[in-house]
């Protein structure tokens, strides 16, 4: 553990080290990597939410430390700071604190949303699923008892069903973006050097936020904090300050051996008799990968991943273009929306796995018909935007502002 | 030739007391694969009180789900199958399965009156059933993990063996409570502790996949919580006798 905790005071230095000081100019253009990559991550997130999935096999958290949380994070920072690094540039720090905000509240809603929906799911199984076996697990359904208190508590975002954390962790992420986005802007190493050191002020300190009816929140926002912010870094410059380190075959090589590492590890979770093949002092050292307070080798897994992805796929890459991966762009330019669709979708397709007991064929048709939905959703909300004149293509002449680099 | 007409005959014979003692469900009906039972673990405290003393005491830990409602529910539940399964394939040995089950509570709970159990118990091998309580009450994991881990060094402090038994498979509460994550953390300590890990969960799945139950299924009846307990009562007793090598003990005695 001792050595652990040195490692995650180590990667600190290591990224200041990387950070210059002057403050270039966003990029322009759209990088329709990004949009590709948080598409893929809500389909992910959406697969990972319906436990009974054979389809689920196939989503990266199975293959290494991190999951597509990380990628919808890191994402999500990249494209806030896009988004409103331009705004603050050009409109001044309240117009862009202001649109922050309002995003914030808007995600708000859509996460009140998503607990409506889940609160008429517990009060059907209420009403509907008994089976003496499954007492304990029915306890579950006190929450409808006390509406007064699970209410109010949802309100106050302590209370967070199951597969609801995301939502309110980007909440948190916003609300204190302001500040830190006019940070980035000016002085882009100090912001991310004391985004790093509130990452493990709260490693020491256990710093979170309290959850209700117990315990804290699943996705600390004092930690997941650092891979926002460090997604806000990239796209403000820091990205471009990294693409010598990045070119290095010795980075590839490092990168490319720890994601070996960490799929070997995670192999030994799912097939028992390989965990004999992990020595001791290395599970000592290593467990409890965690994901709450989103763990130094999880978030060097991203980084890994993040590495080797931009060195193989260039920003344009001719496939980006291409009608195949349109799908996966689309969703990820409206991921808000999405997201929540996706959480919807998961929700639904248990309910049917669940009330017609499916099989993997029907969990197969499940996963397909979900991503299909949450695609032609997308597809939608693009075409009503263009009509809207609000899409890149109607608006020619300001091609950088909200939906620029996708929504933030 | 006779060899062979010997061998099948022994096991015929071996297998009659298990099909005449119960009739349902059909003692083929709770297979699982030989991975849920085979491990590497030893139970040696529990091998050694047979081998001493041709007994065994076993406490079983739990909450909720490790009992039974319902006319006789004690009898039903999986603690009392286990020891009925142990004394019908360890013949003329003395089993004692005592079950403390404690409802809705947490791991850390339970901790508080591990003390006096084992001070009275005196049990060589504890089943430590968790868990849910702590999914249903969003316990901190890691809170969660050191509870674990202080019950299991009470434990074997007190010269015993531990299984650790996780959750149930229930589909039907997947989607509002999720046990992965807790699931995970006693799978990682029973690795760590190298402990025997009973794991409920992946067993129970594996009927519900292979149509032995359908866990999906509305019922105010007690018929199929029954059936789920006299398994697992069955395949934990498996479990036990492979760990604490208990065949091979029981081939001295008799011999």
């Amino acid at each position: 553990m001792i050595v652990k905790a040195a490692v995650k005071h180590l990667v600190i230095p290591k990224l200041l080290l990387t950070s210059g000081t002057a403050t270039p100019p966003p990029p322009g253009g759209r990088d329709l990597r990004l949009d590709l990559f948080r598409g893929v991550a809500l389909w992910l997130i959406f697969l990972d939410h319906i436990p009974q999935n054979v389809v689920n096999w196939f989503t990266i958290r199975n293959y290494g430390f991190s999951d597509a949380t990380e990628i919808f994070i890191f994402i999500s920072g990249y494209t806030a700071a896009f988004v409103y690094g331009r705004a603050m540039h050009e409109r001044g720090i309240v117009i862009a604190s202001a649109r922050i905000l309002r995003r914030a509240w808007q995600i708000y809603v859509a996460h009140i949303f998503l607990f409506t929906i889940f609160m008429a799911e517990i009060a059907y199984v209420a009403a509907t699923f008994e089976n003496p076996l499954y007492a304990e697990e029915m306890n579950i359904l006190d929450f409808l008892k006390q509406p007064d208190v699970t209410i109010f508590q949802a309100l106050i975002l302590k209370f967070k069903p199951v597969n609801m954390d995301v939502l309110p962790l980007y909440i948190m992420l916003l609300l204190f973006f302001p500040p830190m986005l006019w940070l980035l802007i000016r002085q882009p190493a100090f912001a991310l050097a004391g985004s790093a050191l509130v990452y493990v002020l709260a490693w020491n300190l256990n710093w979170n936020l309290p959850a209700y009816p117990n315990g804290v929140w699943f996705f600390n926002p004092f930690a997941w904090q650092l891979l926002f912010v460090f997604g806000a870094w990239c796209a403000l410059g820091g990205a471009q300050r990294l693409t010598a380190i990045l070119r290095s075959p010795v980075v590839l090589g490092i990168a490319i051996t720890y994601l070996l590492f960490s799929f070997s590890v995670t192999l030994t979770w799912y097939v028992e008799p390989l965990s004999r093949f992990v020595p001791i002092w290395l599970s000592d050292w290593m467990y409890p990968i965690d994901k709450t307070d989103l763990d130094v080798l999880r978030f060097a897994h991203f980084l890994a991943l993040a590495a080797v992805t931009v060195r193989f796929i260039p920003r344009d890459w001719p496939l980006l273009k291409s009608p195949y991966l349109r799908p996966a762009i689309l969703c990820g330019q409206h991921s808000l929306e999405i997201f929540c669709l996706g959480v919807f979708l998961a929700f639904a397709g248990q309910f049917i796995i669940s009330e017609w007991s499916g099989g993997p064929l029907i969990q197969t048709l499940i996963s397909l018909v979900g991503i299909l939905i949450m695609v032609a959703t997308a597809s939608l909300i693009s075409w009503y935007k263009q009509i809207e004149g609000r899409s890149p293509a109607g608006r020619i002449k300001a091609p950088d502002a909200d939906l620029a680099g996708g929504e933030a | 030739m006779k060899l062979i007409s010997a061998l099948i005959a022994t096991i015929a014979l071996s297998c009659l007391p298990a099909w005449a003692a119960v009739a349902e469900p059909q003692p083929d009906a709770c297979d699982v694969p030989a991975s849920f039972i085979e491990s590497e673990i030893d139970l040696s405290h529990a091998t050694d009180e047979m081998k001493d003393k041709h007994r065994l005491d076993i406490t079983v830990l739990g909450t909720g789900s490790s009992a039974l409602a319902g006319p006789e529910g004690v009898r039903f539940a999986y603690p009392a199958r286990l020891e009925e399964a142990l004394k019908q394939q360890l013949p003329g040995s003395e089993i004692k399965v005592t079950a403390h089950i404690a409802p809705k509570q947490t791991t850390a709970n339970m901790l508080g009156g591990l003390d006096k159990i084992l001070a009275e118990d005196k049990p060589k091998l504890v089943v430590w059933q968790a868990g849910t309580a702590d999914a249903l009450n969003g316990v901190e994991v890691e809170d969660f993990r050191t509870s674990l881990d202080t019950g299991i060094d009470k434990i074997q402090a007190a010269g015993a063996d531990v299984i650790l038994m996780n959750m149930q498979y229930s589909p039907r509460t997947a989607s509002m409570l999720d046990v992965s994550v807790y699931a995970d953390v006693m799978r990682r300590v029973a690795q760590q502790r190298t402990v025997l890990l009973f794991d409920r969960l992946a067993i129970m799945q594996y009927w519900n996949d292979a149509g032995t139950f359908d866990l999906y299924a509305a019922t105010k009846k007690y018929d199929m919580a029954r059936r789920v307990h006299e398994c697992i009562g069955r395949v934990l007793a498996s479990q036990i006798i492979n760990a604490a090598h208990l065949d091979a003990v029981r081939m001295q005695t008799t011999r």
